[in-house]
């Protein structure tokens, strides 16, 4: 019987209870000495030949006959009042079909109701102002130009510190911090333990603006067919974009199908619908035609969301031994015009270690500059530098090993909420990180000259993050009459390799080759799952597509039995085949059994249940990263990076990995090359597209060796597994720090740590 | 130089004959019109990706008689007379690279893949046997945002060892 129940729910450290609808009773989770045939092993992506092929039809593919093109007018402007709007030019321009603004759009609340869809008051460089739609992208881009605008410049703020001093420009009549003050946790005394502590160390930690950039840029494809919407959207939640842009329309969500069956990449940035959803449904249904809006790589770098900038000041308070007494932490975090959601900094400072004095301050700022949007590992990321770098620096300073300094001050229990964790493998993600890396190869800082002009370091960082997942999420699944399985389930393989992960669950169960099983996914036509964030996908979807195939499973079963006059129970389902249990030689194929069912009698329905109570679950790691400084140029080189983590138990080690090098290799980025710059006068950006803004690419990879712990967690979810999406991008930037500073023995806390920073450290430039 | 004219120039179609994976066809394209823009937008070829379309990314790239091109900075009537080689020439048959990208799990989204596959197919066309060396340079200005470079690299280095 279906059952409501209250459920809270950790999604990227905000925690809130929901109720969710659970079906029925949840399944027993697998066991950790299960023995598989499919799940755990390193199995192809099942979509390959579409994607490697190009013929796997992304959003921006999609042609419907008769579409026009739409894009965006962006302010020039930091701040301005559109005084004056003037359109007829540009809708005179041969092939225009309308021109959408302020003036004829009624007003659509945005960002929460802190703006609208077209708000004549603008508050970044790149906040919408009208947009063309035409027969061609080359014409409604030459009627941009035709689009007379007269803009009362306001005065702006563009520097998070700037935003908080009384008096500054206001961006949100709220005030400029985030819910409107800062918010603190605290446990202990912390100034007490400061002044008592026997070694304090103290940081000042920058981390920049970075940048999504996904492959395929936003964009959506809306086509009416009378009061009904098709909207395909590179999206990670289908279903979120539904939901939002059936309230912005003001029309039912089940007019509304959204269609994201291949998504170009999405790291955040993707999570809900975007102003161009809307934009392109709304002129869709005023010209009658389907339509397109489709980012721009320039639209990319200014209107598409960032991690958003950070300052952070951490002090820690420890005895001689190393023993953390106090960690007194403060952090900004610049989230740009608009922002729901405040960045999750203090989540590491609270968490990651045994401390008993423990503050933070943390407040997000509004300025005048492109809006943040969650980037894999929203606020984690940016706080682990401090923390990690922190723990770096108090090693140093009482001439400890880091590793060790680490291992004195684990946290068994979670001290934020006084429960234990589900389970926690950290020390085991340390010991295989730190073999894979030689970590006994690293010297005191400052560490060897290995030749004239070029020093070598090592550094290391621990990774804490969610990942359990949680319901609800719901699947389906029907037998072909020719014995394939077809699996159905709403959720979005944005590049994760989920689709693969889930037809393995799916084939496990029901002992058939993945090739047996077809899953389609990326359609809201289909049960519901939640969006491909919060590392969250497999850990909610898997158990839901395990227990369709189950129920599928004994309804073959049941089918078997009669045709093979046995009793249920003494019907076994192995490698595609029913067998009477003793009796070998009776028995049916899955094919023939369902070829004489017909087609889609044999079906299965599935469930996310519940997570359960009273314990924490977490994903840990540990990253090791030896680097290489030249000295003379300034040039930091990484040579190799290990990644180590505990996220449960793997079901595809192949896609594990991958998931680990992408990780890796952002935040490598972060630590080195990427800055989102932005004119500190006018807040112009100044990084538009991959020109100026420097993503890494092959030749500054280093070796990156991808470890798993592997061990399923014992009460998590009906699989034991945990998510892998967003932990490997947590420690990387503190490692390659830690490595740098061990090189060099000097700390550069300012990221990313370019060549120009590394020089002036040394003090051979000014 | 950027020239912004407020009213728009009337364009003149273009009539181009060209050569789009083995097949010869006869376009007309107005003189602004791109390569990848008439492949994906007029020939609904889709598997030539738009990443940035100001020749940063490499997305785009396609072959243009063996060499490796990116189609957003190529005009359309540039293309008259030649041959071009897209994704989708390579995508019918079995391919060892295609095999390989499998294999290796060498793409995550997979949306940068098809300018991976045809920079390193142009690669492979003149030099079977690459090196290492040779792999790196006919990649690196691709971008891949997912991080699959290394996987892309063993690929490649997988595919030219076949060939020895």
């Amino acid at each position: 019987m279906p059952r409501i129940v209250k459920q809270k729910v950790e999604f990227e450290g905000r925690i809130e209870e929901r109720e969710v609808v659970l079906e029925g009773e949840d399944l027993p989770v697998w066991p950790a000495d299960a023995r598989f045939s499919v799940v755990g092993t390193p199995v192809t992506r099942v979509d390959g030949r579409e994607r490697v092929g190009g013929t796997a039809r992304y959003t921006t593919d999609q042609y419907p006959a008769g579409m026009l093109h739409g894009v965006i007018l962006r302010s020039p402007h930091a701040h301005a009042r559109i005084a004056r709007l003037e359109t007829s030019k540009a809708e005179r321009l041969p092939g225009v079909r309308a021109v959408l603004s302020h003036l004829n759009v009624p007003k659509i609340r945005w960002f929460n109701g802190a703006s609208w869809l077209f708000d004549p008051e603008l508050r970044y460089v790149g906040d919408e102002v009208a947009a063309v739609i035409a027969d061609d992208a080359a014409a409604a881009r030459d009627a941009l130009d035709l689009i007379e605008v007269e803009y009362e410049v306001l005065p702006h703020v563009l520097d998070a510190e700037a935003a908080i001093r009384p008096g500054a420009v206001l961006v949100q009549p709220t005030g400029n911090i985030l819910g409107g003050a800062p918010e603190r946790y605290e446990r202990g005394n912390v100034e007490q333990a400061l002044a008592r502590a026997e070694v304090t160390v103290a940081l000042t930690v920058q981390t920049p603006d970075q940048l999504h950039h996904s492959m395929e840029t936003h964009g959506s494809v809306a086509d009416w067919s009378g009061d009904r919407l098709t909207l395909w959207d590179s999206t990670q939640h289908i279903f979120g974009v539904r939901r939002q842009v059936a309230v912005a329309l003001g029309i039912p969500m089940d007019r509304i199908r959204v269609l994201s069956p291949f998504s170009g990449g999405g790291f955040g940035s993707k999570n809900a619908a975007g102003k161009y959803s809307v934009i392109a449904a709304l002129a869709a249904r005023q010209t009658q035609r389907p339509v397109r809006v489709i980012f721009s790589r320039i639209e990319e770098s200014q209107a598409a969301g960032k991690r958003p900038r950070s300052l952070q000041k951490i002090r820690l308070g420890a005895r001689r031994d190393g023993v953390l007494t106090a960690i007194d932490y403060w952090g900004l975090s610049n989230v740009g015009a608009y922002r729901a959601f405040p960045s999750p900094l203090s989540g590491p400072p609270k968490e990651l270690y045994a401390c008993p004095n423990v503050r933070t301050d943390t407040a997000s700022v509004f300025t005048h500059t492109g809006p943040a949007a969650a980037f894999r590992a929203p606020g984690y990321v940016e706080a682990t530098v401090a923390l990690e770098c922190a723990m770096e620096a108090l090693a140093d300073r009482l001439d400890l090993d880091p590793l060790e300094v680490r291992l004195r001050n684990y946290a068994e229990d979670d001290q934020v909420l006084a429960r234990p964790y589900s389970s926690k493998f950290l020390r085991e993600a340390y010991r295989l990180g730190a073999r894979s890396i030689g970590w006994e190869r690293r010297t005191a800082t400052p560490a060897q000259v290995v030749r004239d002009g070029t020093r070598r370091g090592f550094g290391m960082a621990s990774q804490i993050w969610g990942g359990s997942g949680s319901p609800p999420a719901y699947a389906e699944i029907r037998f072909n009459v020719d014995g394939t399985a077809e699996v159905r389930i709403g959720t979005q393989d944005i590049g994760t390799g989920a689709k693969t992960a889930l037809t393995q669950i799916a084939a496990e169960v029901l002992t058939v080759p993945v090739d047996r099983v077809r899953l389609a996914l990326g359609d809201t036509d289909f049960p519901y799952s939640p969006l491909s964030a919060g590392s969250q996908t497999i850990a909610s979807c898997g158990p839901a597509v395990r227990m369709a195939a189950e129920e599928a499973r004994r309804h073959l079963i049941d089918a078997a039995a009669s045709v093979l006059e046995a009793a249920p129970e003494d019907i076994r389902l192995e490698a595609g085949h029913l067998t009477v249990v003793g009796v070998p030689d009776r028995r049916i194929s899955v094919a023939e059994l369902t070829g004489r069912m017909g087609n889609f009698t044999v079906t299965g329905r599935g469930f996310r249940g519940a997570n359960p109570n009273d314990v924490t679950i977490r994903t840990w790691g540990a990253q090791f990263a030896e680097v290489e400084v030249d000295t003379e140029t300034g040039a930091v080189t990484v040579l190799k990076v290990a990644a180590a983590h505990d996220v449960g138990r793997v079901i595809n080690p192949l896609q594990y990995a991958s998931q680990i090098h992408g990780g890796v290799i952002q935040g490598l980025g972060l630590a080195l090359t990427e800055d989102h710059v932005t004119d500190p006068e006018t807040g112009n950006v100044l990084d538009l597209g991959f020109d100026a803004y420097a993503v890494p690419r092959l030749p500054m990879i280093p070796e990156i060796d991808a470890l798993a712990v592997g061990i399923p967690d014992p009460i998590a979810n009906n699989l034991g597994v945990k998510g892998v999406g967003e932990p490997p991008i947590i420690p990387t930037p503190a490692a390659i720090a830690n490595a740098v500073a061990n090189a060099l023995g000097i700390r550069i806390t300012d990221l990313p740590i370019t060549p120009m920073k590394v020089l002036r450290a040394l003090g051979r430039i000014e | 130089m950027s020239v912004n004219t407020a009213v728009p120039i009337q364009e003149q179609a273009h009539r181009v004959r060209l050569t789009i994976n083995g097949r010869s066809q006869d376009v007309e394209v107005p003189p602004r019109r791109t390569l990848l823009h008439l492949l994906r937008e007029d020939l609904h070829l889709t598997g030539t990706k738009e990443g940035c379309g100001i020749g940063t990314c490499g997305a785009c790239t396609v072959l243009v008689d063996g060499k490796a091109v990116l189609s957003c900075l190529f005009l359309a009537v540039q293309a008259g007379g030649r041959s071009v080689e897209t994704i989708e020439t390579a995508g019918t048959g079995p391919d060892p690279l295609l095999d390989a990208f499998i294999e290796h799990d060498a793409f995550q989204c997979g949306f940068c893949t098809p300018g991976q596959i045809m920079a390193l197919r142009g690669l492979f066309q003149r030099n079977p046997r690459a090196s290492a060396e040779e792999i790196r340079r006919a990649v690196e200005g691709n971008v891949c945002r997912c991080g699959a470079h290394l996987r892309i690299q063993a690929a490649a280095l997988d595919v030219a060892a076949g060939s020895r």
